[in-house]
C-alpha cells in the first residue's frame, strides 16, 4: 500500500490512538492531577488497561463467534425447504427479542447462572444472535431466484449451491448483521462489569462507586474507542468484500 | 413421537399428506412438555437471599390446575395434524391464549399453596418450566395469528384482551404471594416513582429528539450534500456504547453546573437526569433523522410538482402532501426510537438518573433476582407495548389509493 494512502487512513489513526491510550494512559497523570486536584489516584490502578482490554475482547469474541456460527446456521436452516415452516416464527421471535433491552437480558441471566464472565457471555450470545439471524435470513432470501435456478441448472447440489452461490452473495448483508451484533456486544460487555465480568467498563463502575471521575473518563474513552475502531474495521471489511464480489 | 420430525423427511417438505402439518406448534408443545417433566415450575427458597429448590408443576399447582392445563393443551396436539383450515387456526389461537392465562393462574395458585406451607420469610418464584411454558404458549399464539394472517391491529387487540385477563387475575390477588409481587408490595411508592421517572426520561428524550431531529432530517433531505457528514457523525454517536457516552457527559455537565450555579439549582449536573437525557437524545437522532430523510425522499417528485401546479405554497405542500405521504416511515422511525430509548434508559440508572434500572442494578448488587425482575419485566413490557402499539397505529393510517 502506498505510504500516502496509509497516512490518510482514519482506521489506522483511531487504532493508534486507542493502542496509545491503552498502553500509555500513565502519561496523562500530570494533566489529570491538574484537572482533578482532590482526586487520588487519578489513573485506574486496580488492573492494567491492556489486561482489561484483553478480557473485554475475550468476552465479545467468544460470544460473537458463537452467535455468528449459530445465527448463520439458523438462518440457513429456515431458508431451506425443511426449515421453511419455522421461517415466520423465527422471524417473529427475532423481532420480538430485539425489543428486549440488552441490559435486561444480561440482568436476568446473572441470578440464573451466577456472577462473573459466564452469564455475560451467555447474554451476549443470546442477544447477539438476533441481528445475525435477521440479516442472515434477509441476505439469503435476497439471492435472486434466477441465480439459484442457474446454479441448479449447472448441476450444483444443494450444499454446493449454498456454499458457492448463496452464502457469498449474502455475505455483505450477513456481515452487516454481525457488525450490529458486535457493536451491541461491546457495549453490553462493558455493563457486564456490574456483574463481575472484567472489561474496559470496570473503571467506569469503580469510578462511579468511588466518586472518582478520572476513572470514569478513562474507562469511557477506551470503551468508546474500542467500539469505534471495531466498527471502522467492519466498514473496511465490508468494502473489501464488495470490491471482491464485483471483481470476482 | 420425535419420529414425526426426524424419521419422515417428506413430512416437513411442505407437501404433507399425513403427519405433522404444523411443525412449529408441534415443536412448541414438545418443548413445553419436556420442560414441565424435567424442570421446576416454581422455585421455593427459605428466604429472600438463599437460592430456591425447584418444585415440578404437578406437585406445585394441584390436580385442579393440572387438569385444566391438560384440558387446554390436549386439544392442541391433534391440531398439529389438522389440515390447514381457518377454523383450526382460530381454535389454535383461542386455545393458545387460554394456555397462557392458565399457565399464569397455575403459577399464582402454586405460589399460594406453597407459601401457605412454608415459613413467613419463604419466597416462591417462577421456575424455568413456567418461563418456558409461558414462552411456548405465547409463540403458539403468535403462530396461530400468523396462520390467520392477522395484522398488527388484530395482534394488539388480542394483546389487550390477554392483558385484561391477566389484570383481572392480578386484581383477584392471584399473584400476591409470588416473590416478585412481594418485592413490589414492599416498595409500591418507589416503584411508581421509578416507572414515572422512566417514562419521563423516555418522553423527554424522544420529544427533544423529535424537536432537533425532524428539522435536521428536513434540512438534510432538501440539501443532499449535507447527508454524508451528518450521517457519519450520527453513526459515530450510535456506535459509542451507552455507558461510555453517559460517563463522558458527566464531566462537562459537572463543570457547567460548577460554573453556573443557577443551572445546578435547576437540577442540571454531572450525575442525574441531565446527562442521561442528553445521551438518550443523541442516540435518538440517528433513527429520527434517517427515517425523516427516507420518508421525505420517498415522496414522488411528480406528486410535489402537481401540488405546486395547483398553486399550493411550499408550507402547504409540506403539510398536506409530503408529511402525510411520509408518515408511515416517520412512525416506523418513532417506534424504533421509543423501543431503543426504553432500553437505554435502564442503563441511565447507573449515573443516578433513576427509572426502572434502579431496581435492576440494586437487585444485581444484592444478588436478588426478584428485584432485578421488578425492574426488567416492566421495562420489557413497556418496550413490547410501545412496539405493538405503534405498529398497530401505522397499520391504522388511511391507506393511499395508489397502493
Amino acid at each position: 500500500m502506498p505510504v500516502r494512502r496509509v497516512l490518510a487512513d482514519p482506521l489506522m489513526w483511531v487504532g493508534l490512538l486507542f493502542a496509545g491510550l491503552l498502553l500509555g494512559m500513565n502519561e496523562f497523570r500530570p494533566v489529570l492531577r491538574w484537572a482533578f486536584p482532590q482526586t487520588v489516584p487519578v489513573i485506574y490502578d486496580r488492573a492494567s488497561f491492556p489486561m482489561l482490554f484483553l478480557a473485554h475482547l475475550a468476552l465479545v469474541a467468544t460470544a460473537s463467534a458463537a452467535a455468528a456460527t449459530v445465527g448463520v446456521a439458523l438462518a440457513v436452516f429456515v431458508t431451506r425447504p425443511a426449515g421453511a415452516p419455522f421461517r415466520v416464527t423465527v422471524g417473529t421471535l427475532v423481532a420480538i427479542g430485539q425489543t428486549f433491552p440488552p441490559v435486561a437480558v444480561l440482568a436476568i441471566a446473572v441470578p440464573l447462572i451466577g456472577f462473573g464472565a459466564r452469564p455475560t457471555i451467555i447474554a451476549l450470545f443470546l442477544y447477539g444472535l438476533l441481528p445475525i439471524v435477521e440479516n442472515g435470513i434477509a441476505g439469503l432470501e435476497g439471492v435472486p431466484a434466477d441465480v439459484r435456478e442457474a446454479a441448479d441448472g449447472m448441476g450444483l447440489s444443494a450444499v454446493q449451491r449454498l456454499f458457492a452461490v448463496e452464502l457469498p452473495l449474502a455475505a455483505s448483508v450477513i456481515l452487516a448483521g454481525i457488525r450490529i451484533s458486535v457493536t451491541i456486544a461491546i457495549g453490553t460487555a462493558a455493563i457486564g462489569s456490574t456483574v463481575g465480568a472484567l472489561s474496559l467498563g470496570t473503571p467506569i463502575f469503580d469510578g462511579l462507586v468511588a466518586d472518582n471521575l478520572p476513572f470514569v473518563i478513562e474507562g469511557a474513552v477506551l470503551v468508546a474507542l474500542f467500539a469505534i475502531v471495531t466498527d471502522m474495521g467492519f466498514a473496511r471489511l465490508d468494502r473489501r468484500l464488495r470490491r471482491h464480489a464485483v471483481a470476482g | 413421537m420425535t419420529a414425526f420430525l426426524t424419521g419422515a423427511p417428506g413430512v416437513l417438505r411442505g407437501h404433507p399428506r399425513s403427519g405433522v402439518r404444523e411443525p412449529v406448534l408441534f415443536t412448541l408443545l414438545l418443548t413445553a412438555l419436556t420442560a414441565t417433566v424435567f424442570l421446576g415450575f416454581v422455585s421455593v427458597a427459605p428466604n429472600r437471599l438463599l437460592s430456591g429448590r425447584p418444585v415440578p408443576l404437578w406437585v406445585a399447582a394441584g390436580t385442579g390446575y393440572c387438569g385444566a392445563l391438560a384440558a387446554i393443551v390436549g386439544p392442541l396436539v391433534p391440531l398439529c395434524f389438522a389440515p390447514p383450515r381457518q377454523r383450526w387456526a382460530v381454535l389454535t389461537v383461542g386455545l393458545a391464549a387460554s394456555w397462557l392465562v392458565a399457565t399464569l393462574a397455575a403459577l399464582g395458585a402454586a405460589a399460594q399453596a406453597l407459601a401457605a406451607g412454608a415459613g413467613p420469610a419463604a419466597r416462591v418464584s417462577a421456575g424455568a418450566a413456567f418461563w418456558i411454558m409461558a414462552g411456548c404458549s405465547a409463540f403458539a399464539l403468535a403462530d396461530g395469528l400468523r396462520r390467520l394472517r392477522a395484522g398488527p391491529v388484530a395482534a394488539a387487540a388480542v394483546a389487550l384482551v390477554l392483558g385484561g385477563a391477566i389484570g383481572a387475575l392480578a386484581a383477584r390477588g392471584t399473584f400476591a404471594t409470588l416473590s416478585v409481587v412481594q418485592e413490589y408490595s414492599s416498595r409500591q411508592a418507589l416503584f411508581a416513582a421509578a416507572l414515572t421517572r422512566h417514562i419521563a426520561l423516555v418522553a423527554g428524550a424522544v420529544g427533544l429528539g423529535l424537536v432537533i431531529g425532524l428539522p435536521l432530517g428536513l434540512g438534510a433531505s432538501r440539501r443532499p450534500r449535507l447527508q454524508g457528514p451528518l450521517f457519519a457523525l450520527l453513526n459515530l454517536l450510535q456506535t459509542v456504547p451507552s455507558i461510555a457516552l453517559f460517563g463522558l457527559l458527566i464531566w462537562p455537565l459537572a463543570a457547567l453546573a460548577r460554573a453556573a450555579p443557577r443551572l445546578a439549582a435547576w437540577g442540571i449536573g454531572g450525575i442525574g437526569p441531565a446527562p442521561a437525557v442528553i445521551a438518550l437524545v443523541l442516540y435518538a437522532l440517528l433513527p429520527i433523522v434517517r427515517n425523516t430523510v427516507a420518508g421525505l425522499s420517498g415522496v414522488d417528485p411528480a406528486v410535489v410538482d402537481a401540488a405546486r401546479g395547483v398553486g399550493l405554497t411550499r408550507a402547504q405542500i409540506f403539510r398536506r402532501v409530503e408529511l402525510p405521504l411520509s408518515l408511515p416511515i416517520l412512525i416506523a422511525g418513532l417506534r424504533i426510537v421509543i423501543v431503543q430509548t426504553i432500553g437505554l434508559a435502564v442503563v441511565a440508572a447507573l449515573i443516578g438518573a433513576g427509572g426502572l434500572g434502579t431496581f435492576v442494578f440494586e437487585g444485581l448488587g444484592q444478588d436478588a433476582l426478584d428485584l432485578v425482575l421488578l425492574g426488567a419485566l416492566p421495562a420489557i413490557a413497556l418496550a413490547l407495548a410501545a412496539d405493538l402499539g405503534l405498529r398497530a397505529m401505522a397499520a391504522l393510517l388511511p391507506q393511499r389509493a395508489d397502493r
